[in-house]
């Protein structure tokens, strides 16, 4: 009896000779994908490198121009003439040593502010107790300036290196406690259930699932410290100083060599893609894991 | 046989609305239960009220479990910045648990993928991780909440194997939260249907012809007769 029934159903199943009706749904595309606009709203691939066009623009912008003289040197020196004074300025040691203040200073402001920041935001991050009692502090210190610190961080420490160290270290503080607190809190609640349902202890909880929960958000805020010691570090240099880049260039501005402070901004833009690219590595070794999703 | 969950009044509610409504159940050891229910049945509260992870809301009742308890979840639930045998061992205490965790990566086929970040898998290689750490703490009772649900219909199926395979050799209790009858009737010795924080339906499945079974559990789920009739 099956056999029967499968018969008639065998005919239709069977290719219909002649030529397939033309299909009427104008969605249907056949051919190569490449007549497919899918890439529309995509940005196109990334060329490698392709993130120096605009610097490299300028600087023939910049050559150009102080060749053809349609720059004056008072306002913008060639570019030679910038090199010429960089390389006299290296020279005869006087980049070098004012180079060496100001990345020391840099680097201890920041230190001491990753680790104060790192410290306070655990405690504070970790604990309701340590959140009553320094998130408010924080917030209020928020408010104020770090720049309208700076009398009294004089009145209280001088003007020497202490005072500026600290200015850089403050400038500092508040990204890395921001992020990093922001960060802790911001452990998805579905790892807190996983950690609870393998009944870890406090510090598995704190090694496996808060930490390295939290680190993508502490480096976010190393970025944001490392350009907000830039800052600080220009003023300070310009308030009291004797040595350093900043020193170099308000000197160089009394007494109108253009050239000097151009030099001095280049260094200090040399200073700060130095440190984020070596963020920028912390971060690719530190979450390895991330890696993959990047491609 | 003492049974390995004791369930009796349980009562759970969420903002004033009762979700789980005096429900009693005992599981024995070893035993597989399938737990179905629509959306809003009350079946993950029920789980989740079992693994103890239910603090937003509040109830009653009481709640017997063995210590031996491992969770696996609709979604993996891996740690993306731990490796696979890390995530596996995860909070195992004893110096032989990374030997242990590799054993239960070889049983789930995952030998070889220790080193792996869990973004490089695939979704249904990363519910099997999942499965490897739920087994290697060596259960009494294996809570799932529709820990297939996210899968394609083929990987379901090869989960389903393995999932029958691994509780033949362990012998866990189980109970598997899932909206899907058919996946309930392949796995589980008994299959309770939740309804309105009720059990509504308590049936064995052994013995039972798996189209009848079927065409119950629908229309007791709410299908229409039309869709219960085909298969």
């Amino acid at each position: 009896m099956s056999s029967v029934l499968l018969k008639p159903a065998a005919h239709p199943a069977a290719p219909s000779p002649g030529p397939a009706p033309a299909p009427e749904s104008k969605t249907i595309r056949i051919g190569p994908r490449a007549h497919i606009p899918r890439r529309r709203f995509a940005l196109a691939k990334p060329v490698p490198g392709g993130i120096l066009l605009g610097p490299a623009l300028l600087l023939l912008g910049w050559v150009i121009g102080a060749w053809a003289n349609w720059i004056d040197p008072r306002v913008l020196p060639a570019p030679w003439t910038v090199a010429q004074t960089f390389w006299q300025l290296a020279s005869d040691g006087r980049l070098e040593s004012n180079f060496t203040t100001s990345a020391v200073r840099a680097g201890e402001g920041l230190a001491f502010g990753t680790v104060a920041g790192v410290v306070v935001a655990l405690l504070s991050g970790l604990t309701r107790t340590g959140e009553y009692l320094l998130d408010g502090l924080v917030q209020v210190k928020r408010a104020v300036p770090v720049l309208a610190l700076i009398p009294l961080l004089v009145m209280w420490l001088g003007i020497g290196e202490p005072m500026k160290v600290a200015i850089i270290a403050i400038s500092v503080f508040i990204p890395i406690y921001m992020q990093l607190h922001f960060a802790l809190r911001g452990i998805e609640a579905r790892y807190i259930e996983l950690a609870c349902v393998l009944r870890l202890n406090y510090l598995q909880f704190l090694r496996w699932i808060v930490l390295p929960g939290a680190l993508a958000g502490f480096l976010l805020g190393l970025r944001l410290a490392v350009a907000a010691a830039w800052i600080a570090l220009v003023v300070v240099e310009q308030i009291n100083a004797t040595s350093g880049i900043g020193y170099m260039i308000s000197l160089a501005g009394t007494y109108g060599q253009t050239d000097v402070i151009i030099a001095g901004l280049v260094v200090y833009a040399i200073l700060g893609l130095t440190a984020e690219v070596l963020v920028r590595l912390l971060a690719k070794a530190l979450l390895p894991w991330q890696r993959t999703f990047a491609g | 046989m003492k049974p390995v969950v004791c369930v009796r009044g349980l009562e759970r509610g969420y903002e004033g609305k009762a979700v789980l409504d005096n429900l009693n159940l005992d599981i024995a050891p070893g035993e597989f239960v399938a737990l179905l229910g629509r959306s809003g049945s009350g079946k993950s509260t029920f789980l989740r009220a079992l693994a103890d992870i239910d603090t937003e809301v509040s109830g009653s009742g009481m709640v017997v479990v063995p210590e031996g308890l491992a969770v696996v979840f609709q979604d993996a639930r891996l740690l993306p910045w731990a490796r696979v045998l890390d995530n596996v061992v995860l909070g195992l205490a004893g110096g032989d648990a990374r030997a242990r965790g590799r054993t239960a990566l070889a049983e789930v086929e995952l030998a070889g993928r220790e080193r792996a970040w869990p973004g490089e898998l695939s979704g249904g290689e990363q519910q099997r991780v999942a499965l490897a750490r739920a087994l290697v703490r060596k259960p009494q009772l294996l809570l799932a909440d529709e820990p297939f649900g996210a899968l394609d219909a083929l990987t379901r199926l090869k989960m389903h194997a393995l999932l029958r395979r691994l509780c033949a050799a362990h012998q866990p209790a189980v109970l598997l939260v899932t909206h899907d009858v058919d996946e309930a009737i392949a796995l589980a010795d008994r299959v309770l249907v939740l309804e309105q924080g009720r059990i509504a339906a308590d049936i064995v499945t052994r013995g039972t012809a798996a189209a009848a079974l079927r065409h119950t559990l629908l229309g007791l789920l709410g299908a229409t007769q039309e869709l219960a009739g085909t298969s």
